[in-house]
């Protein structure tokens, strides 16, 4: 147990169409005895549009909800979607490293905000504060038809002078996440190559094209499903999978889960806590893949016996071999 | 993309006022190109973003304010992870597009329509409300049935709301649009 008590702020998507990711975030983080409270009457952070308008303005509309953790005693939060994240990272960056900028910003607020706030992605705080033995610890169950591309997406990790966390090039902590609690993971190239991000109704055929390069090398990376961490990510590749296949010609049906949603699974939880039915690409075929880790081990075992046998043939086929050779 | 005659046309003062807004040095920029080779976007890009570069530094504020890269950015944060100068590129990218809305020179108008059908939920609600966004956004860009496709989808999975959520103090962040507003208004 951790004993740091958390802010945590969901954010807009996670009331709407990524409500899924909400309640897996807040089931996981319940078995991992992570405490939490939530700022009463959060506003919007202001996300990529209000960066397109100023920054001191799009600072502004961030710091109001940083200002309300402050307020409540709270000095870490927990932030699933990396796009709400990064414009608390970028408003406390800006707002610590210039004064000039601070006093701008807070002119523009009711109550100032006195940048005591540190805000941190839900992996950040798993992989940090909690730990990975924490994460295996948890485990009852195992995924043995799952092999997820970890997809991290562009900015939960850049810049790093700003996100501060992992590696900026090859990040690795959702890997070692789902490593931890038994799944199997692949290699995958485009873990932080962009998914088109906020275009996808004012661009959707630039958005097709790039969620299709991101499919298309998942698959190549001999996965089955691609695990995210942010609801932007989520939509595009899962919602708007259909619409990938129309217009490319193309037949993906990869499951696109958050990795709260993969990790329940691994902890027992039921699918419908976990909001499985949520998905557009059905996950029905991991949910029912699902064992216990004790069946898993059995499994193991009598493999590992049929294995046993084996080797004596091998043996006898490598000796004769040469000699066909000659 | 056209040919740009480098010695008409400057505007020195445009380089100043980026370098300004954006806390960074344009001069620093060696055109090296690692910025255009990670790029996502630079296929659809009219100038990939390393010319958008050297035409800052050459003063080409027309060229620039009317270009697509600068709306089609999405600020995945690449090009400043990789510049080897560490300019902020996605900063200056941002900064271009604060200067192209601020002069009413908007290249992708339905980008910024989009945008702007975000923020006017977000005043209204204090929230966004994802379905109001789209639908502002469909009546507004003549572009009716943008998305149509995925209604059923989102409705199936019982994946949105049909009521905005109000917040108790959306009059906190109206005000903050207003002052921003005002304060714009007197600054010129």
């Amino acid at each position: 147990m951790v004993d740091q008590k958390y802010a945590y702020y969901a954010g807009c998507s996670l009331e709407g169409t990524a409500s899924e990711y909400d309640a897996s975030m807040r089931a996981v983080l319940k078995e991992l005895d992570v405490n939490f409270r939530e700022p009463d009457d959060w506003s919007c952070c202001g996300s990529t549009p209000a960066h397109t308008v100023n920054h001191v303005f799009a600072a502004a509309l961030a710091a109001r909800n940083l200002a309300l953790v402050e307020k409540i005693g709270l000095n870490t939060i927990i932030t699933p979607c990396p796009s709400c994240m990064m414009a608390f990272k970028k408003a406390q960056y800006g707002m610590t490293k210039s004064e000039s900028f601070k006093n701008e910003v807070n002119e523009l607020l009711d109550e100032p905000y006195e940048c005591s706030v540190e805000s941190k992605s839900a992996l950040q705080v798993i992989y940090e504060d909690i730990g990975l033995d924490a994460v295996s610890r948890r485990v009852t169950h195992a995924l043995p038809g799952l092999k997820a591309a970890p997809y991290y997406g562009c900015i939960l990790n850049r810049p790093p002078e700003v996100a501060k966390f992992d590696d900026p090039e090859n990040p690795i902590s959702m890997d070692k996440i789902l490593s931890s609690a038994g799944v199997e993971v692949s290699d995958f190239a485009f873990k932080l190559e962009c998914c088109g991000a906020a275009f996808g109704v004012a661009k959707r055929g630039m958005v097709n094209q790039l969620t299709y390069k991101v499919l298309s090398m998942a698959l190549d990376s001999g996965a089955n499903c691609i695990a995210v961490a942010c609801p932007l990510c989520q939509q595009n590749l899962d919602l708007r999978q259909g619409q990938v296949n129309s217009t490319m010609g193309s037949g993906f049906n990869i499951p696109i889960l958050y990795f709260t949603q993969i990790l329940g699974l691994t902890y027992g939880l039921s699918p419908k806590v976990l909001g499985m039915e949520k998905l557009i690409v059905s996950a029905d075929r991991i949910i029912r893949s699902r064992i216990t880790v004790e069946e898993q081990k059995k499994i193991k075992e009598a493999e590992a016996q049929a294995n046993a046998k084996k080797p004596e043939k091998k043996a006898v086929k490598e000796e004769t071999k040469p000699e066909e050779n000659e | 993309m056209d040919t740009i005659n480098l010695s008409s046309n400057v505007d020195w003062n445009f380089i100043e006022e980026v370098a300004k807004e954006s806390g960074q040095n344009p001069s620093l920029c060696y055109q090296c190109g690692n910025c255009t080779a990670g790029c996502p976007y630079t296929q659809y890009f009219d100038y990939p973003v390393s010319q958008v570069m050297r035409l800052l530094q050459a003063g080409q504020k027309d060229a620039i304010l009317t270009s697509k890269s600068i709306w089609l950015c999405a600020t995945c944060e690449t090009c400043t992870t990789r510049c080897p100068c560490e300019i902020d590129v996605a900063h200056i990218m941002d900064t271009l597009r604060i200067i192209a809305r601020r002069e009413n020179r908007v290249s992708e108008k339905d980008i910024k329509l989009f945008y702007d059908s975000f923020l006017d939920s977000m005043k209204q609600f204090g929230r966004i409300y994802e379905v109001g966004i789209l639908l502002s956004y469909n009546i507004k860009s003549g572009h009716f049935l943008a998305d149509s496709d995925l209604g059923p989808k989102v409705m199936s999975h019982n994946k949105i709301h049909f009521f905005p959520k109000k917040i108790k103090g959306r009059d906190e962040v109206a005000k903050i649009f207003e002052r921003f507003q005002n304060k714009a208004k007197k600054h010129g």
